[in-house]
C-alpha cells in the first residue's frame, strides 16, 4: 500500500467543471494535512475543448506536477483517449459510463477501468448532470479511502463562496455521497493508494498570482489599473475583490496603454501603484514603460508570459519574453527585471519590487508566467516572509521652504528627491522629453548627456545592494543547472529524483534578471564541472542574456517552448542523457 | 491674491507669434488665479504637441507625458488625490485621434477632470498633417489631394458617452474662455472644453477671421445647457454657425465619489504602515 503519495487527475470538456472539482479536491487533500500542487491545462474557450486537472499529493514537499497518473477521473471519452498513456500500471480509471464506452477486453493498460453512470447519479441525487463531477470526487474520496467529511466542508465551502442556495449545496453533497458508497459497494479490487490523514497544520494552497497581490497589498500597493488578459487576469479578480477590505483603487480601463499610464499618474502622487498583463499586453504598454523611466516615477508591472508570437496559445505557458521585456520600449534606461520562480517569491518579491521601484524611482518589470500565475502550490505561513517599507526619496515638504528644489537633480547615486503633487515649493515638470535638472526640456550635448549618465548610475547603485542568487543542491555537482522562473519547481522536484538515484546536480535560480548579478555568475561557472541552462523558450534567452553580461555560455541547453512546463521525468532522462 | 504670474514658469514659451495658445494660457491661468488655487494643489497633465509644450510654462504640479496620454495619466492621479484639481491638457491630435479611447471612456466614468483640448484642426508641431477634426477637403502635408474623412465631432462624442460638463471655447477670446475653465474646474465630474484655436503657421483655412465670422455664444442666444436634447443639437450644428458657451451641463456622481474607499480620505493619504495581509490568509486553508 501507498501512502499519502499519489497523483490524480480529472478531465473532460469545458463546462465540465473541472477546474473547480480539481480545485476541491486540492484543497481537501491539503486540509488531511498533505502537500499538493495542482496544475491544470485548458484551451481559450468557454464551452467545448478539452480541460484538465491535475493534482500530485505527498506527505513530503512536492514542488511541481509529478506523472504517472494513479487515478484518473474521465468524464468523457477523449480523456481516456488523451490520457490513457500518462497512466501506472496500478492506476484505476473511473469513468462516465453516460458518456465514455471502453472495451474492457481490447484495453490495453493493466489499469483498471472503473465504469460509474455519473450524470445519472447525479440526477439521482437531486442536481443536474454537471453534477457529475461531484459524484466522481466522492468515487475519488472512497477509492482513498479518506474521510469524506473532508470532502463534505469543501464541496460546502465552495458552493457558499460561489453565493449558491442551500439546496444546490446539499444535492451536490448528496451526488458525492452517492459516488461514494458506488465505489464502496462495487468496487472489490485493490487499489494500491490510500489517505491516512495528518495533523492539518494550517497550511495554505495559493497560485502565484493570489501571492502577487497580498505581497503588493502587504507592500502598500494601493491601486492597480489593468485590462483583462490570460494568465495575469486574476491578479485583476483577487485585487478587486479585495480592495474594499484594503481601501484598494482597482480600475479595470479601457486598454493596456490607459492602464500603464494611469499607474503611472497614480504613483506620481505619492501611491504605490502596479499594472498586470501578459506579453500582447505589455507590447501595448512599452512607449509608457519608457515614460516611467524618463519621468523617473516608480511603477511596477507584472507580466505574465503565455506562449507566441501574437496571440499564439492564449492558455497555454512559456517563457519568451525575457529578452523582450528586457529591451522594452525604444531608448536606453536602466532595466529592473525580476523573476520569481513560486508561490513564496511571488509574494516577498513584490514587496521587493516595490522597495526597488521607490529607491530608484524606475519601472520594475515582475516577470512570471502561466504555470506559476495559474498553478497551486501548498504554503506554510512562515515561509510568506514580511518585507520592510522603503519609499526612497521622498521630500520632507517642510524643507521645501529652505532649498531650491530640483526634482531631477544630478547626485552621486543618482537617484534625485522627489516631492509630491501637494506639497508646496515641490513645484515642477516630470517631463517625458529630455530635461534638465529642474525638469525643463533640454536638448543641449552636454546637458543630455549628464542626465543620461544620471539615471544609468541608479542602475549600478542598484546592483551593489541586490542579493546574488544562491546555489541549492549538492557543492560537488557534476552537472550545474541555470535557469530562471517557474522552471524552479520541475528543476527541485527533478533533483529530489536524481540525487536518490546517485547523480550530483545543483541549481542556480537566477531571480534578478536585471541588473545582473555579474560577479556571482562568473564564480558559478569557474567552480562547475558541465552548466546546464534549463528554460521554456526556444532560443535560450536567459543563457544569451548571461553571455552578454558575462562573456560565458553554458555547455548545454535544455530547452522546450511546446506550451507545457517541464516535467520532471522528463528533466530527469535529459540530464541524465546529457555527455 | 494669487495672479497669472504665479503659474508662470521661468521658461520662455516656444510657440510662433500669433499662436492661439498665447491665448489658451492666460485664460488658464486666470481661472486658477480667480478660483484662488495655490499651484501646488494643481495638477495638470500634458501629451505631445505644441499645446503640450506648454507644460514647461506652467508652473504647478506638471506631467508631460507621451502622445495621446495626459488623460489616463490624469485619471491615475485624480483617483490617487482627488483632493487636487487636475486639468488634462491636449491637443486635437492627442485627444480625439492617438487618445480618443480614453476621451469616451473617461467620459463615461465621469472621472472628474478638466480636459483642455487644443483644437487647430491639424497636427502642427509635426508640421502641418490632416487631424482628427480638419475639415473634409482640406488640403495638408499628409492629404495633398484634400481629406475624404469627416470631421470627429468632439462635443456630441463627449454629450453621448456620458461628460456631464461640455463646453467650446475660442483661443481669441481670453476672458470668455477663462469663464469656461473656471466652470468646468469648479464642475465635480468630467468636463470637457473644446478650444477652438488659430494656427497662423500651417493652418489657413481656420483663421482668426474664419471663426470671427461663425462663431456665435449659446448664452447669447438663450441655449438650455440643461436640456440634453437641445445640447446634442447645438453641438451637431458644429459647422457654418460655431457654438462657444456651455452646451451640456448634468450632475451625476463623479467616479471617486462612488468608491466606498475614498470616502474618507483620498488614496494618497491613507496609511500604508498598518496593513497586515494575514488576515487574508484564511481563505486558502
Amino acid at each position: 500500500m501507498v501512502t499519502n503519495n499519489f497523483n490524480w487527475k480529472i478531465g473532460g470538456e469545458a463546462g465540465y467543471g473541472i477546474l473547480s472539482a480539481g480545485a476541491m479536491f486540492s484543497r481537501a487533500m491539503l486540509r488531511l494535512g498533505l502537500y499538493v500542487f495542482d496544475y491544470s491545462e485548458y484551451p481559450s474557450l468557454i464551452r467545448g475543448g478539452h480541460n484538465t486537472y491535475e493534482v500530485s499529493i505527498s506527505d513530503q514537499k512536492v514542488y511541481s506536477q509529478r506523472r504517472p497518473i494513479n487515478l484518473l477521473i474521465a468524464l468523457n471519452q477523449e480523456t481516456i483517449d488523451l490520457h490513457r498513456g500518462e497512466l501506472s500500471n496500478d492506476a484505476v480509471v473511473i469513468y462516465n459510463s453516460n458518456l465514455a464506452k471502453v472495451d474492457e477486453s481490447t484495453w490495453p493498460s493493466s489499469a483498471v477501468l472503473l465504469g460509474m453512470p455519473l450524470e445519472d447519479m447525479a440526477v439521482q441525487a437531486g442536481s443536474e448532470k454537471v453534477a457529475r463531477n461531484v459524484v466522481a470526487l466522492g468515487a475519488s474520496f472512497a477509492l482513498l479511502n479518506a474521510p469524506f467529511e473532508y470532502l463534505r466542508d469543501v464541496i460546502e465551502l465552495n458552493f457558499k463562496l460561489k453565493n449558491k442556495e442551500e439546496n444546490i449545496i446539499k444535492s451536490n453533497i448528496t451526488a458525492a455521497h452517492l459516488g461514494y458508497d458506488y465505489v464502496t459497494k462495487n468496487f472489490k479490487k485493490d487499489f494500491l493508494y490510500d489517505i491516512k490523514p495528518q495533523k492539518n497544520p494550517g497550511r495554505m494552497i495559493m497560485a502565484g498570482n493570489t501571492a502577487i497581490v497580498l505581497g503588493a497589498i502587504q507592500a502598500g500597493c494601493k491601486f492597480l489599473s489593468a485590462y483583462p488578459m490570460t494568465p495575469a487576469s486574476s491578479i485583476l479578480h483577487v485585487m478587486a475583490a479585495k480592495s474594499k477590505e484594503y481601501n484598494l483603487v482597482v480600475k479595470h480601463v479601457e486598454d493596456e496603454i490607459s492602464a500603464i499610464n494611469a499607474a503611472i499618474g497614480a504613483s506620481y502622487t505619492g501611491v504605490r501603484a502596479m499594472t498586470a498583463t501578459s506579453g500582447g499586453g505589455f507590447a501595448l504598454m512599452t512607449e509608457a514603460w519608457g515614460m516611467a523611466a524618463m519621468v523617473e516615477v516608480p511603477l511596477v508591472a507584472v507580466e505574465a508570459m503565455r506562449t507566441g508570437p501574437s496571440s499564439g496559445m492564449p492558455t497555454w505557458g512559456g517563457q519568451e519574453d525575457l529578452k523582450f521585456v528586457l529591451s522594452a520600449s525604444h531608448g536606453e534606461f536602466p532595466r529592473f527585471v525580476i523573476a520569481p520562480g513560486d508561490v513564496e517569491q511571488c509574494y516577498e518579491l513584490i514587496q521587493h519590487a516595490f522597495n526597488l521601484a521607490d529607491k530608484y524611482q524606475t519601472p520594475v518589470m515582475f516577470i512570471t508566467n502561466k504555470y506559476l500565475a495559474s498553478t497551486h502550490k501548498w504554503v506554510e505561513e512562515q515561509d510568506l516572509k514580511k518585507v520592510p517599507v522603503d519609499r526612497g526619496q521622498i521630500v520632507n515638504e517642510q524643507d521645501l521652504v529652505s532649498i531650491k528644489f530640483k526634482r531631477y537633480e544630478d547626485t552621486p547615486s543618482g537617484v534625485s528627491p522627489r516631492s509630491l503633487p501637494g506639497m508646496k515649493g515641490g513645484e515642477h515638470i516630470a517631463n517625458s522629453d529630455e530635461h534638465n535638472e529642474l525638469g525643463f526640456s533640454e536638448e543641449g550635448a552636454e546637458e543630455r548627456t549628464r542626465m543620461m549618465d544620471k539615471r544609468f548610475r541608479k542602475e549600478e547603485a542598484a546592483r551593489k545592494e541586490i542579493p546574488d542568487p544562491v546555489v541549492e543542491g549538492d557543492k560537488n555537482a557534476d552537472i550545474t543547472l541555470i535557469s530562471w522562473g517557474s522552471t524552479r519547481g520541475p528543476i527541485l522536484e527533478a533533483m529530489k529524483e536524481l540525487k536518490k538515484q546517485g547523480k550530483k546536480v545543483n541549481f542556480l535560480q537566477i531571480i534578478y534578471i536585471s541588473p545582473f548579478p555579474v560577479q556571482k555568475v562568473k564564480e558559478v561557472f569557474k567552480k562547475a564541472k558541465k552548466i546546464a541552462v534549463v528554460e521554456n523558450n526556444k532560443t535560450g534567452q536567459l543563457a544569451g542574456w548571461m553571455r552578454e553580461q558575462t562573456g560565458l555560455s553554458p555547455d548545454y541547453k535544455i530547452l522546450k517552448y511546446d506550451g507545457r512546463p517541464f516535467f520532471v521525468s522528463e528533466l530527469i532522462e535529459t540530464i541524465k542523457g546529457l555527455k | 491674491m494669487l495672479t497669472q504670474q504665479d503659474y508662470t514658469s521661468t521658461y520662455k514659451p516656444t510657440w510662433c507669434p500669433g499662436c492661439g495658445n498665447f491665448g489658451i494660457h492666460p485664460a488658464t491661468k486666470k481661472a486658477l488665479a480667480e478660483l484662488n488655487l495655490p499651484p501646488h494643489r494643481v495638477a495638470m497633465t500634458f501629451g505631445i504637441g505644441c499645446s503640450s509644450n506648454g507644460a514647461n510654462f506652467f508652473k504647478l504640479y506638471a506631467f508631460h507625458s507621451i502622445h495621446g496620454r495626459s488623460l489616463p495619466v490624469a485619471v491615475g492621479i485624480k483617483l490617487s488625490n482627488h483632493d487636487l484639481t487636475v486639468i488634462a491638457d491636449a491637443g486635437d491630435g492627442d485627444a480625439y485621434g492617438e487618445g480618443v479611447s480614453h476621451f469616451v471612456h473617461t467620459a463615461r466614468g465621469n472621472i472628474d477632470i478638466t480636459y483642455l483640448v487644443h483644437d487647430n484642426r491639424l497636427y502642427s508641431l509635426t508640421k502641418g498633417q490632416m487631424s482628427p477634426t480638419s475639415m473634409k477637403g482640406m488640403k495638408t502635408m499628409s492629404t495633398p489631394f484634400g481629406s475624404l474623412n469627416e470631421p470627429f465631432n468632439p462635443l456630441a462624442a463627449a454629450i453621448i458617452n456620458g461628460a456631464t460638463f461640455v463646453a467650446q471655447g475660442f483661443s481669441g477670446d481670453i476672458n470668455h474662455l477663462s469663464g469656461l475653465i473656471k466652470q468646468a474646474i469648479m464642475h465635480k465630474g468630467f468636463a470637457l472644453i473644446n478650444i477652438l484655436q488659430v494656427c497662423t503657421t500651417f493652418n489657413k483655412v481656420n483663421t482668426f477671421q474664419w471663426y470671427k465670422e461663425r462663431i456665435y455664444k449659446l448664452e447669447d442666444a438663450g441655449h438650455d445647457a440643461a436640456n440634453y436634447g437641445k445640447a446634442l443639437a447645438a453641438a451637431i450644428k458644429n459647422h457654418d454657425k460655431i457654438p462657444i458657451g456651455v452646451l451640456y451641463q448634468t450632475s451625476r456622481p463623479s467616479y471617486h465619489q462612488q468608491l466606498d474607499q475614498l470616502r474618507e480620505k483620498p488614496l494618497v493619504k491613507q496609511s500604508a504602515e498598518e496593513i497586515d495581509v494575514n488576515k487574508s490568509f484564511d481563505s486558502y486553508r
